[in-house]
C-alpha cells in the first residue's frame, strides 16, 4: 500500500508515493534521485546517511519517510549556492584536506552544518559532538575538526 | 635541494569539490538501464557437505529473473592457489561460503528470494585454531589441492622463509636475551562504503564490469580466465573504476561476490549488481589476518643486536586471497628493521573454518612490527638501557644492504628517533609518570614500489589537447588516499603547466595502460615517476615543433603589442637564432626562451603552438606513453632475499598514555609521528595519510577485533565492532616530515601510505609498559587485559 507524502527538500515541495516500511533514505535516493545522502550502514551508526529536518541532524537511514510529511528536509544537494558554487562549510572541506573517499563527507557535512546554524561559535569539544555519531575510517577526523573552524570563523566574519 | 612551482605546496584535492556536493558517483549510486539487483545464498554452517540445494520457491517468486548454483553455472575457480570456487558444490569451509545466488527487479525481491532457497546438509567438524588446524587428525579443510591430488593436512603450501648469518653464534655472543610471543586479531577494513559491482555483458559477450577494486588489470586477468570458464574463451572484460568509498586492501583480489554478478548478468542477459550490506560486509568481506609472532633477539653487552629468531603463524581461514604472502613482507621488517646480522625467519599458514583473510593496509608489517618492537622494549629492559637509545644504536643507516638484501638508498630513521625523543621529551617524561608514561616504536617500509608480482610497472598517458589541457590516463586507483591529488601537481611541474590544466581521467582498463595495482604504497611513487619520464617526453616534442612555431607566433605576438602599444621599441634580441630546442622553457602553460628579454609578446601560450602544429597540413596532435618499471627485484621469499623495492621508507611513532588502573582504560595524551618521507608533494594530503593510518593504528592497538566464534562473525556491525570516532581522536597528533631527497624518488618522495599504521600498536603498547609496568603481548589491548595484567604484578 502505498501512500503520497509532501515534504520540501531543498526549499521545494515534493511529493512521492512510498510504503509503510520506507526509510527517508530510501525515498531521497530511490524516487527522488538524490544520491549525495549516503547508506553506510542502514543502522544509524555511522552517520554517512544524515540529513536536515527541521534544522536538527538526523540518520536518514533511520527516519520513516511517512514521518517527513509537511517537514522541511535538507540534503548535501541543497548547500550548493545558485552559480553552482559550494557553500562556505564545503569549501573549507576541500580547502582543509577533509575529505578522503569521500563516502561520509556529505553526512559529515551536514552535521556540521546543523551545528553551525544552531551554533555559530561551536567550541573544539562542541564540534566533536555534533560529529561523534559520524564515522570516517580515512582522515583521523583532524582535518575535518579544522574545516569545521574554519567555516565558522568565515561565517562568522559574514554575519 | 630544488625549488618547485607546485610540488611540496597545499594543494586541495582536485576530486574534492565533487565530494562535497555528493556529486561523486560511488558503485552505489550507479545504475545502468535495465539493472538486476543480486543477492547471494551464504552457508549456514562453517563446515558441512551440501547434501541438497532447492530453489524452486525461490525461482516462481514474481520478479526473480535468474536462480544460480554451482549445479547450473559452469565452474569457477579463483584465489590465489585457485582453492576457492565462486558458488560452492559438494562442500562448504566456512560461514561465507556462496551457496546460490538471485537476480531479480528489485533488492528486496532478490532478499526474499534468497530466504526461500533451502539447503540441506551434513555437518562436519570444524577447526577454528591455527594451532588445533596443525594436529594430526585435524578436520582437513580441503581434502584435495587445485590439483585435484589429495592432501594430508591443513598447511597451505607456501614457504617464507630466511636465514642469514649464523644464528647460533649470534645467540653465543649475546649477553641479554629477551623471548616473546605477540599475537594480534583479526580486523575490517572498514570502508565507509561497501564493496560492490555491476556487471554487464554486450552481445558479442565482452564483459563490463564496474568493480570496487585496487587492482583493474589483474582484475581483468582474472575476469578474461572466468569468460573462459564459462566457454566464451577469448572474450574480454573491461573494468572501470568508480569512485571508491575506500579500499585500505580490500581491493587487492578478485572476489566471489565479481563472479556471481558475471555469471548472473550473463545468465539473464541483463547488467546485475551486487552491493553488500554493511552486515554483510563485516560478515562475508576478507579481514586482516590474525597472527602469532614468537619472537626471541638477543643483544651483547654494549646493546648491539647479535641475533633475531622469528616464527609467525597465521590463520589464514578457508580460502587463499593474496593475503596468503602477508610474510613476504613481515620478513622485511624481520630482517631488515635496525642492524641485527644472524637472522632466522619462518612463516606458516593455515587453513581453518574461519573467514578467510585477504589484504589491508600495511600488509603484515604492522602484525610483524608488533611483535618485533614490544621486543625491542624488552630487550632494552634486559639489557638496562633506554629504549631510545637502544634503537639509535641499532638504527638503520643510510646506503647499506640489510640480511634480506633490501639496498637502502636513503635512510633518516636517526631523524625520526631524535624528533620522536625530542617532542615526547622522552629524557624527562620516561620512567617519571604517576600512570603516564612514554613509548615509542619505529618502521621501515616499502616506499619505492614492491614487486610482489612478476611485474612492477605503471604505465601512463598524457595527451594534449587544443586548448592546451593535459589528459592524465592512469591505470593506478583512486581510492580516498589523494593519488590524483598528487599526480595533478606531479604533471604541473613536471610539463609545466597550471594545475588546472592537467584533468586526471577515470580508471578504465579500456583506456588506461596496465599497471600492476595500487598497493604497498606504491602509487604515487610509480604514478609521479611515470608522469616525470611522459612529460620530459612530451617537452622533448614540444620543443622541438617550437622550433619552426615559435617565430612564426611570437613575430605576430608583436605585431598585435605593436598595435596596442604604438611607439614601443622592442629590445634587441634576435628570435630566429634564439629559437633552439635546449634553449626552450615551459611554464604555467607558456612556452618562452631562456633568458630572453622579459617581453609579454615573447610568451607563447601552449595551446596555440598545439593549434597550429595541429591545423597545418600533415598536422599531428601530441600524446606521449611511458611505462615506468621501477628498479626492485622480485625476491625469492622461499630464501627471503632480494630488494624488493627501489627505495625504503622509515619513520618512528610516538605516544604519551595515562592509564587509570582502577578501571584499565588508556588515554592517549599525545602522538608524535616523524617519518622519513624523501620529499613531500602535497603536505595537505600526505598529513590526511598520516592522521588517517594512525587512527586505524589506534583502532588496532586498543579496540578494533573482528571477534569470531565457531567460525562465525559475533559483531558484523559498528556497534559491536569499534573503530575510532572523533571523540576517540580527542588528543594532538603533532608530525614532522624528514626529507632525504631520495634519487629513486619522484622529486625526491617515498610511497608512505601504509606506515603511519604500523608503529602505532606498539608506540602505545610501550608507553603503556612505562606507565604502568604492564606488558600487554596480545592485541588488541582492552581495559580487560589491563586489569588482569595489573592484577598479576600486584
Amino acid at each position: 500500500m502505498k501512500t503520497e507524502i509532501s515534504f520540501i527538500l531543498n526549499g521545494s515541495e515534493v511529493r512521492v508515493a512510498v510504503e509503510g516500511h520506507h526509510r527517508l533514505i530510501d525515498v531521497l535516493r530511490g524516487p527522488l534521485r538524490q544520491t549525495g545522502t549516503k547508506e553506510g550502514c542502514g543502522e544509524g551508526e555511522c552517520g554517512s546517511c544524515t540529513v536536515i529536518i527541521d534544522g536538527r541532524a538526523v540518520n536518514s537511514c533511520l527516519y520513516p519517510a511517512l514521518e517527513v510529511e509537511g517537514k522541511s528536509v535538507t540534503t548535501i544537494e541543497g548547500l550548493q549556492g545558485p552559480k553552482n558554487e559550494l557553500s562556505v562549510l564545503q569549501k573549507s572541506f576541500v580547502e582543509e584536506g577533509a575529505i578522503q573517499c569521500g563516502f561520509c563527507t556529505p553526512g559529515m557535512i551536514m552535521s556540521a552544518k546543523a551545528l553551525l546554524d544552531s551554533n555559530p561559535a561551536p567550541s573544539e569539544d562542541d564540534i566533536r559532538n555534533a560529529l561523534q555519531g559520524n564515522l570516517c575510517r580515512c582522515t583521523g577526523y583532524v582535518q575535518i575538526i579544522q574545516a569545521v573552524k574554519k567555516a565558522a570563523r568565515q561565517l562568522k566574519g559574514r554575519r | 635541494m630544488t625549488d618547485f612551482y607546485h610540488i611540496g605546496k597545499k594543494a586541495s584535492r582536485p576530486d574534492g569539490p565533487d565530494k562535497a556536493a555528493g556529486k561523486a558517483l560511488y558503485i552505489h549510486d550507479l545504475e545502468r538501464p535495465g539493472m538486476l539487483y543480486g543477492k547471494i545464498k551464504f552457508s549456514d554452517h562453517p563446515h558441512a557437505r551440501i547434501k541438497r540445494i532447492d530453489t524452486s520457491r525461490a525461482e516462481k517468486l514474481i520478479g526473480v529473473r535468474a536462480v544460480i548454483t554451482a549445479a547450473n553455472t559452469p565452474e569457477i575457480r579463483f584465489g590465489f592457489l585457485r582453492d576457492n570456487f565462486a558458488l560452492k558444490k559438494d562442500k562448504v569451509r566456512h560461514y561465507r561460503d556462496e551457496i546460490a545466488a538471485v537476480a531479480a527487479i528489485d533488492p528486496e525481491t532478490a532478499e526474499e528470494a534468497v530466504e526461500l532457497i533451502e539447503v540441506e546438509y551434513e555437518p562436519l567438524p570444524g577447526v577454528f585454531c591455527p594451532h588445533e588446524a596443525m594436529k594430526e587428525g585435524s578436520p582437513l579443510i580441503h581434502e584435495s589441492d587445485p590439483q585435484g591430488r589429495p592432501r594430508t593436512d591443513n598447511l597451505i603450501p607456501l614457504k617464507f622463509h630466511h636465514e642469514s648469518g649464523d644464528l647460533e653464534a649470534g645467540k653465543r655472543t649475546a649477553k641479554y636475551v629477551a623471548e616473546g610471543e605477540y599475537s594480534t586479531p583479526m580486523v575490517q577494513q572498514c570502508c565507509l562504503g561497501t564493496a560492490g559491482c555491476i556487471a554487464e555483458f554486450d552481445m558479442s559477450n565482452n564483459l563490463t564490469i564496474w568493480a570496487k577494486t585496487q587492482i583493474p588489470f589483474l582484475a581483468q586477468r582474472d575476469f578474461n580466465r572466468a569468460l573462459s570458464d564459462m566457454g566464451l574463451p577469448g572474450k574480454n572484460t573491461r573494468v572501470i573504476v568508480p569512485t571508491l568509498g575506500g579500499a585500505f586492501g580490500s581491493g587487492l583480489d578478485t572476489h566471489a561476490y565479481e563472479y556471481i554478478a558475471i555469471l548472473l548478468a550473463f545468465r539473464t542477459g541483463r547488467p546485475v549488481k551486487i552491493v553488500y550490506t554493511r552486515t554483510e560486509e563485516f560478515a562475508n568481506l576478507s579481514p586482516r589476518q590474525s597472527s602469532i609472532t614468537k619472537i626471541i633477539q638477543g643483544c651483547d653487552q654494549n646493546g648491539k643486536l647479535t641475533f633475531r629468531e622469528v616464527e609467525v603463524l597465521q590463520d589464514n581461514g578457508a580460502y587463499t586471497s593474496w593475503g596468503a604472502t602477508y610474510p613476504s613482507v613481515m620478513m622485511m621488517p624481520a630482517t631488515s628493521l635496525y642492524r641485527v646480522p644472524n637472522v632466522y625467519f619462518n612463516a606458516r599458514l593455515v587453513y581453518t573454518n574461519n573467514t578467510f583473510c585477504q589484504a589491508m593496509r600495511g600488509y603484515g608489517n604492522p602484525e610483524h612490527t608488533w611483535a618485533l618492537e614490544s621486543n625491542m622494549d624488552e630487550l632494552a629492559e634486559e639489557a638496562g638501557i633506554d629504549p631510545f637509545d637502544f634503537r639509535m644504536l641499532n638504527r638503520n643507516q643510510p646506503n647499506e644492504t640489510t640480511p634480506m638484501g633490501l639496498k637502502v638508498s636513503t635512510c633518516g630513521l636517526k631523524e625520526c628517533l631524535e624528533t620522536v625523543a625530542r617532542k615526547l621529551d622522552w629524557k624527562k617524561k620516561r620512567k617519571k609518570g604517576k600512570r603516564s608514561g612514554v613509548g615509542m616504536a619505529s618502521l621501515i617500509h616499502v616506499g619505492g614500489g614492491g614487486r610482489i608480482y612478476r611485474s612492477d610497472a605503471s604505465g601512463l598517458i598524457l595527451k594534449l589537447d587544443d586548448f592546451g589541457n593535459v589528459n592524465v590516463f592512469h591505470g593506478g586507483v583512486e581510492m580516498g588516499q589523494g593519488l590524483h591529488s598528487v599526480l595533478t601537481l606531479a604533471v604541473a611541474e613536471a610539463l609545466g603547466v597550471r594545475p588546472e590544466q592537467v584533468i586526471i581521467n577515470p580508471t578504465d582498463t579500456g583506456t588506461c595502460p596496465w599497471d600492476v595495482g595500487t598497493h604497498a604504497s606504491r602509487g604515487a611513487f610509480m604514478a609521479c615517476n611515470a608522469a616525470i619520464l611522459a612529460a620530459n617526453k612530451l617537452r622533448s616534442k614540444i620543443f622541438e615543433l617550437a622550433e619552426e612555431f615559435f617565430p612564426r607566433e611570437t613575430e605576430q605576438n608583436l605585431k598585435k603589442y605593436r598595435e596596442k602599444n604604438p611607439g614601443y621599441k622592442p629590445p634587441k634580441f634576435d628570435v630566429m637564432k634564439a629559437a633552439r630546442r635546449d634553449r626552450f622553457e615551459l611554464h604555467d602553460g607558456f612556452i618562452f626562451i631562456k633568458d630572453s628579454p622579459q617581453e609579454p609578446w615573447l610568451r607563447l601560450e601552449l595551446g596555440r603552438l598545439l593549434r597550429a602544429v595541429h591545423f597545418r597540413t600533415q598536422g599531428q596532435m601530441l600524446t606521449t606513453e611511458v611505462f615506468y618499471d621501477p628498479p626492485n627485484e622480485l625476491p625469492d621469499f622461499e630464501k627471503g632475499l632480494g630488494n624488493i623495492s627501489a627505495t625504503y621508507a622509515f619513520g618512528t611513532q610516538g605516544a604519551e598514555v595515562e592509564v587509570d588502573t582502577e578501571t584499565g582504560e588508556v588515554k592517549i595524551l599525545r602522538m608524535v609521528a616523524a617519518h622519513d618521507v624523501g620529499k613531500v608533494l602535497n603536505p595537505l594530503a600526505l598529513k590526511g595519510q598520516i592522521y588517517g593510518a594512525l587512527a586505524q593504528g589506534l583502532g588496532y592497538a586498543l579496540y578494533e577485533e573482528l571477534q569470531s566464534q565457531q567460525g562465525k562473525i559475533m559483531n558484523p556491525n559498528f556497534r559491536d565492532y569499534k573503530i575510532p570516532s572523533v571523540c576517540d581522536m580527542n588528543f594532538p597528533i603533532d608530525l614532522e616530515f624528514i626529507e632525504t631527497d631520495d634519487s629513486y624518488g619522484p622529486f625526491g618522495a617515498k610511497g608512505v601510505a601504509e606506515p603511519g599504521l604500523v608503529p602505532t600498536a606498539p608506540a602505545i603498547a610501550n608507553a603503556i609498559y612505562d606507565a604502568v609496568g604492564v606488558r600487554i603481548r596480545d592485541l588488541p589491548i582492552t581495559p580487560e587485559k589491563i586489569l588482569a595484567a595489573l592484577k598479576k604484578i600486584k
